[in-house]
């Protein structure tokens, strides 16, 4: 067991747990403000990985330069994709607002098949290459002895500063403020003069922007994508938010880098396929004997 | 200043307020009293709008505000301390405030409620960094009507403030919303504990089964039989 190995075990288990993240705090900050697990987050994701690839393609047709390219296409994904967002609340969720919890959950459920298919339809059912975009960074690489490649490096970078931006924006803001407040009584918040409607349009935009960015980020890394990225993505992000405890913003982070790292040193130690085997175990136990998660709070019956 | 015109309100459908008709003048101090399940939350969660009436119609200063989103009406100057106090148990005494003021822009006035409301309940001063949920019952009710008055409402509403506290902390509260009242806020106050509400309030109306069953001053209700046996506990 050597000490480099290791360490490549490591930083490879937070990159793709910083990813992870990303796409559970999606997960929370919807479930935190309607009490909904979306499960069409996941396809939100691959729309953004979708969007980057069509913007990128084209700008690459008009020679635009690859640092440029990068930063349009990234923009242009989370801007079409929460507007994705923002759409799918007002058509499949917010007309339930009021009814049975299952009759929405459902309906996620509905919608996600409704993406996933409509992606095949309109683009192509088979794995599409996604350009190479990160610039070289190779001289910074040599310092840390290569023990992450270059897109591990952005995706470590870029998605913790959106994280910490995030958390900053959730805690100072007026905005942010207002969404903790309509996620602990919404009731209250509206007699506040707070616009329930407003706060939960929000959340589904930027969870899906926080997608976006990710399906952006992990499409550069893995090099292709195709219509069904978004569902596997989708449950190991729902594991990290659960096993983080649903509902808590730095649970979702906390729990997207745990099962980032338990999955890269499952592969790395005992066997390279077991990984998803790794990850649903882990939410059948988390729902067994913590369902509350690492930070969530206990739910406490009241009769 | 606040009128209700023949309001019936339903959940589903059982009719909560039925043909509910009293008024509030600038000024006041109004209590509408009542037994448990009478109608009198459901009574102001429809002048706030998280409820919406199916028929009548509620004017305030004159104009129609029964077809308003709640946010709408809040801005009209109308705040609520709802029953349970419904503080924010996970944000801070000092955000619990801020949300109060959430539609206001006036920095300096905001500033200044603050400390109005600090003078009001010094306690809340010492707690400003602390967690809503780690307040004391008297606290938190406190909190409730701190938050209620950083929206500058002209008329204040307040459900069963004295629900669960202790005498003397029942006492402190109703000083408090006499004060608000003399400092020029009106007051419409729904209240189980009929005794101290009309004490401090000019008229009151008593509700039974969602309907409006009596309408007199204060120390006429004091004084009637009725409301001795059925709401002061008291032999007639």
């Amino acid at each position: 067991m050597d000490f480099q190995y290791f360490i490549e075990l490591f930083f490879g288990g937070l990159t793709r747990g910083s990813i992870y993240a990303l796409i559970a705090l999606g997960y929370t900050l919807v479930y935190g403000i309607i009490g909904l697990i979306n499960f069409a987050h996941g396809e939100i994701y691959m729309i953004g990985a979708f969007t980057a690839l069509l913007v990128a393609g084209l700008l690459g047709y008009l020679g635009f330069p690859a640092g440029g390219i990068l930063i349009v296409a990234a923009l242009a994904a989370i801007v079409w994709t929460s507007a994705y967002g923002y759409t799918m609340e007002k058509i499949a969720y917010k007309p339930l607002r009021n009814a049975p919890r299952l009759s929405p959950l459902i309906s996620a459920i509905g919608m996600s098949t409704f993406l996933q298919n409509y992606v095949l339809l309109a683009q192509t059912p088979d794995f599409v290459p996604f350009p190479m975009l990160l610039p070289d960074i190779d001289w910074l690489l040599e310092k840390f002895n290569y023990v992450l490649g270059p897109s591990d490096f952005f995706i470590l970078v870029v998605s913790f500063i959106t994280m910490i931006c995030l958390m900053l924006w959730i805690r100072y803001t007026r905005m942010g403020k207002a969404m903790r407040a309509t996620a602990q009584n919404r009731t209250m918040a509206m007699l506040l003069g707070i616009d329930a409607n407003h706060i939960i349009s929000v959340t589904f935009i930027v969870g899906s922007a926080l997608a976006a960015l990710g399906g952006v980020l992990i499409a550069s890394h893995m090099g292709q994508i195709n219509f069904g990225i978004g569902f596997l993505a989708g449950m190991k992000a729902f594991t990290a938010a659960v096993l983080g405890g649903i509902g808590s913003v730095p649970g979702a982070v906390l729990g997207g880098l745990t099962l980032g790292l338990a999955e890269s040193f499952t592969t790395g130690y005992v066997a390279g396929n077991y990984e998803d085997v790794l990850a649903f175990c882990l939410l059948i136990l988390i729902l067994i004997f913590r369902p509350d998660g690492i930070l969530g709070k206990h739910q406490v019956q009241k009769v | 200043m606040l009128e209700l015109k023949n309001v019936n309100t339903y959940y589903g459908v059982i009719q909560a307020l039925r043909d509910v008709s009293l008024h509030v003048d600038e000024g006041e101090i109004v209590t509408l009293i009542g037994a448990n399940g009478a109608g009198k939350s459901t009574t102001l969660m429809t002048i706030c709008g998280i409820q919406h009436p199916r028929s009548g119609s509620i004017l305030f200063k004159g104009k129609p505000i029964h077809e308003l989103q709640p946010n709408e009406i809040v801005k009209l100057g109308i705040s609520q301390v709802p029953e349970g106090r419904l503080i924010f148990p996970e944000l801070t005494v000092a955000e619990n405030l801020d949300l109060g003021a959430f539609l206001r822009r006036d920095k300096d006035g905001i500033a200044r409620d603050m400390e109005y409301v600090f003078s009001l309940f010094p306690i809340l001063k010492q707690r400003i960094g602390q967690d809503g949920g780690t307040l004391s019952g008297g606290e938190q009710q406190m909190l409730a009507v701190g938050r209620a008055i950083m929206a500058r409402p002209k008329l204040l509403l307040l459900d069963e403030p004295s629900l669960g506290l202790a005498p003397i902390i029942i006492q402190q509260i109703f000083q408090i919303i006499q004060k608000v009242n003399k400092d020029g806020t009106t007051v419409f106050l729904v209240e189980q504990n009929a005794n101290q509400a009309l004490r401090i309030a000019h008229r009151g109306y008593v509700m039974e089964n969602g309907c409006i069953t009596m309408e007199d001053s204060s120390a006429n209700l004091l004084a009637s039989e009725k409301v001795r046996t059925a709401y002061l506990g008291m032999e007639a």
